[in-house]
């Protein structure tokens, strides 16, 4: 067995030196190869970057396109690979600038471990509250914060302690989940691959080391462990066989479900029922292409036989017997909106969930989530980069879980129906009502116990 | 950890019970709320089995979603890999999409030779959107540089109008090119063909939004996640064919632009570069007037393994003449409707 993968996002408000913190970590962990190394050296020397000969602007490796490299941010997702002896890393490099937020969290939806950058000169700005904001939302595990510039403030343990501590009362409000704090410079690279001799007073790891240490969405013990396996397709090849199939006459009624295991184990023998219906069956056989295996586990993609000749197609989906969800017209939801149109009561959009997608109406937008304050007041519309409550009407019956409970069962997306453009990433709540009566900042909750309860 | 941190995570549980907030954001309360870290359990899953599992969940949404699927299929190593999975995700059913072949007419033969073999082999349908049928009725011209790679757009874009195609598979990888990393796994092209950065789609999850209008396509990109280095090890561990000019053999070279070229009727040396006779591979295929040998003794899969792993060029960086034109090059035929 190889190394395992791990996905991180990074994430930072403008100048907080993030694509130089990307571009240290692939240079530091030796994966950047020569000739990009050699193509940026000589940007770098014929833009005059730094004071030294040879000084190298690491964001060149990291942003990819023309315009990015002009106005010097960020603009898309950029994805970077790179592994250790211990695990292959697929960093998604988000966008700190406020009008490409909606980056961040396509970024964000599918990380293990998020890390924020803050400019120690700088501490927590508006725009880390509101990247932890997202971060709290979409459940990411592990939450870095790397406090960056360290350098330029001789290294002082003070100046740490202050960010540690903000970002200690904000982790409080948001109710992240596990928080790491590690003073580094990017530019200098401390703490970065290797822990510094300039920051003795810190003795936690370096980053490199805690990406390579934190336990992945997938290796991490959930809740909800029972299988559940949403059908993408039915595999039914009716004599039309592969090139490889030698036993032609025993495969000629072949059938078999296609999916992604979602959450849990299967293994052949299984009592399973399939949504919707509540059909029980046996778990048959299950295929990995042309071997057969006697289990499988989440996020594998098998194909699995059943016992019985069960009317399930696209959008069924297989659970542990006595785990069948609950059929849901109705949703309340967090949504994050990332449509360039405002979403107003009353829209009709589409609805994602699975393998299955629906029409939905969203009679009521129930609040917009100030973001300072963060609490939750009453809104007419919800406008991009908006993190909203809402209500969903479907038109069809839908196997949600709450997002807490259960990521790829209570994750969805909202689409336009008309351009097809996704407009925001939404999650399966329970019922939520506004605060009412206080304006933003007036109520900002500053420790545990004061905020006004829902 | 610094004693701050240890406070937080011992109050943690305590604290998301109590908290309106945090619970307005989702969670429920201190017994269901934020996973705890340090009890990873053993999943059996390593980097190659979660990108397998990964891309035939993609190549499956995609058929499931789509009427018209095609696959981009140059008998590189990379397109060898997508077919590989397909055949994965259907099996015993056979792949239930045709193969496009865009043809410059500057293939290596013996790749159009696997090709072929492969189609045969597989029952494949095999559509070909020939560059050379371009340039005989004038709709396009030759390139004073001679390299054909920039004509392929016109031919590719009228093949997927004229197949219906509204899904296009192709094996592009993020980590060729800084173009390439920011290119979403299912990517919008208008009726032009264009891709349009600064515009793209948000990608959540692992729910792809495959929807589109009239004239619009999707271009769908499986193996995105994968390096070169991940490619090779599966190619290994599958036991995959290959064209066998990514295996170390003998050829006619010559020196250009700090790559060895392989002589032939559309790459002639010019009268100063010295021809001569070395053992080299390829670490990608494309036209023989632009892609470049490397200097190798990898005869066997892993030997190539052994040498991707230390290598210290990028396989574009190392043999693609047409990626180093400008720092932009890749972006600017992307979104000109190139792959």
């Amino acid at each position: 067995m190889g190394d395992a993968l791990f996905r991180f996002a990074t994430a930072g408000s403008v100048d907080d030196g993030k694509s130089t913190l990307v571009g240290r970590l692939l240079h530091d962990s030796k994966a950047i190869l020569a000739d990009q190394l050699e193509s940026v050296a000589r940007t770098s020397a014929e833009r005059g970057f730094g004071g030294e000969p040879g000084a190298i602007d690491f964001a060149l490796l990291t942003d990819g396109l023309r315009a990015e490299r002009e106005q010097g941010i960020t603009i898309d997702v950029a994805y970077r690979y790179f592994s250790t002896g211990r695990r292959s890393f697929i960093l998604a490099d988000c966008p700190g600038h406020v009008q490409y937020t909606r980056n961040m969290v396509t970024g964000a939806t599918t990380a293990d471990a998020v890390v924020v950058l803050v400019d120690a000169r700088n501490g927590v700005l508006e725009q880390t509250r509101r990247h932890l904001a997202v971060v709290a939302l979409l459940r990411v595990p592990h939450v870095i914060i790397a406090v960056n510039k360290i350098d330029l403030l001789g290294y002082s343990q003070q100046a740490y302690d202050t960010v540690a501590a903000d970002v200690a009362a904000l982790a409080r409000e948001l109710g992240l989940a596990d928080t790491h704090v590690i003073p580094v410079s990017a530019l200098a690279g401390d703490n970065i691959v290797d822990r510094s001799a300039n920051t003795p007073w810190y003795d936690g790891p370096s980053l490199l080391e805690l990406l390579e240490t934190l336990p992945s969405l997938d290796e991490l013990e959930t809740e909800f462990e029972a299988l559940r396996f949403p059908v993408q397709l039915v595999v039914r090849p009716q004599g039309a066989l592969a090139h490889d199939v030698d036993d032609t006459e025993s495969f000629r009624d072949y059938r078999a479900f296609a999916g992604r295991i979602s959450s849990g184990t299967v293994r052949v023998g299984d009592r399973v029922q399939v949504f919707p219906g509540g059909a029980t069956t046996t778990v048959t056989g299950i295929d990995a292409g042309p071997d057969s295996v006697d289990e499988a586990s989440a996020p594998r993609s098998v194909s699995l036989r059943l016992a019985d000749q069960l009317d399930a197609a696209r959008g069924a989906v297989i659970v542990a017997e006595g785990a069948l969800p609950e059929p849901r017209r109705e949703l309340d939801a967090s949504v994050f909106w990332l449509g360039a149109a405002p979403l107003r009561p009353g829209a009709r959009v589409l609805v994602k969930s699975g393998t299955t997608t629906v029409q939905a109406l969203v009679p009521e937008i129930v609040g917009r989530r100030d973001l300072d304050s963060l609490e939750l007041e009453p809104a007419q519309l919800l406008e991009i980069n908006d993190i909203g409550q809402v209500r969903v009407r479907l038109s069809a019956d839908l196997p949600v879980e709450e997002y807490v409970a259960h990521r790829r069962a209570g994750a969805f997306l909202v689409i336009d129906p008309q351009s097809g453009a996704t407009l925001a990433a939404g999650i399966v709540t329970a019922p939520v009502t506004p605060t009412t009566g206080h304006a933003g900042s007036s109520t900002r909750t500053t420790t545990d116990t004061e905020g006004v309860a829902a | 950890m610094s004693e701050t941190q240890l406070s937080w995570v011992e109050e943690r549980a305590q604290r998301a019970s109590r908290n309106p907030i945090a619970q307005g954001l989702g969670f429920r309360d201190g017994a269901s709320a934020p996973p705890q870290p340090a009890e990873a359990r053993e999943t059996g899953i390593d980097a190659l089995d979660a990108l397998e599992s990964e891309a035939i969940h993609i190549i499956r949404e995609v058929v499931a979603e789509f009427e018209r699927p095609v696959l981009l299929f140059s008998g590189g190593k990379d397109s060898v890999l997508v077919l590989h999975l397909a055949a994965k995700a259907f099996w015993p059913g056979r792949v239930p999409f045709p193969v496009l072949h865009v043809d410059t007419g500057h293939n290596f033969p013996e790749v159009i030779d696997f090709r072929d073999r492969t189609v045969e082999r597989l029952g494949l349908r095999l559509e070909v959107a020939s560059v050379q049928d371009y340039l005989d009725d004038g709709r396009l011209q030759e390139r004073a540089d001679g390299t054909r790679n920039p004509l392929q757009t016109q031919p590719l874009l009228d093949a997927i109008a004229a197949g219906k195609h509204d899904a296009v598979f192709g094996g592009a990888r993020r980590d060729e090119d800084k173009a390439r990393a920011k290119e979403r796994i299912l990517s919008l092209r208008d009726e032009f063909g264009q891709w349009d950065p600064r515009n793209q789609r948000p990608e959540l999850w692992d729910l792809y939004n495959g929807r589109h209008t009239v004239g619009q396509h999707v271009r769908a990109f499986p193996i995105s996640n994968w390096t070169e280095l991940d490619v090779w090890r599966y190619i290994e561990r599958e036991g995959i064919e290959l064209p066998p000019l990514y295996y170390a053999h003998e050829r006619e070279v010559y020196r250009r632009d700090g790559m060895w070229r392989a002589i032939s009727e559309v790459s002639p040396a010019r009268v100063d570069e010295v021809v001569e006779r070395r053992t080299v591979r390829y670490r990608t295929v494309g036209d023989m007037s632009c892609t470049g040998a490397v200097e190798s003794h990898a005869a066997s899969v892993a030997d190539v393994v052994a040498e991707v792993a230390t290598s210290t060029l990028t396989e574009r960086g190392a043999t693609r003449a047409d990626d180093r034109i400008s720092e932009a090059a890749m972006e600017d035929r992307k979104k000109d409707g190139y792959f």
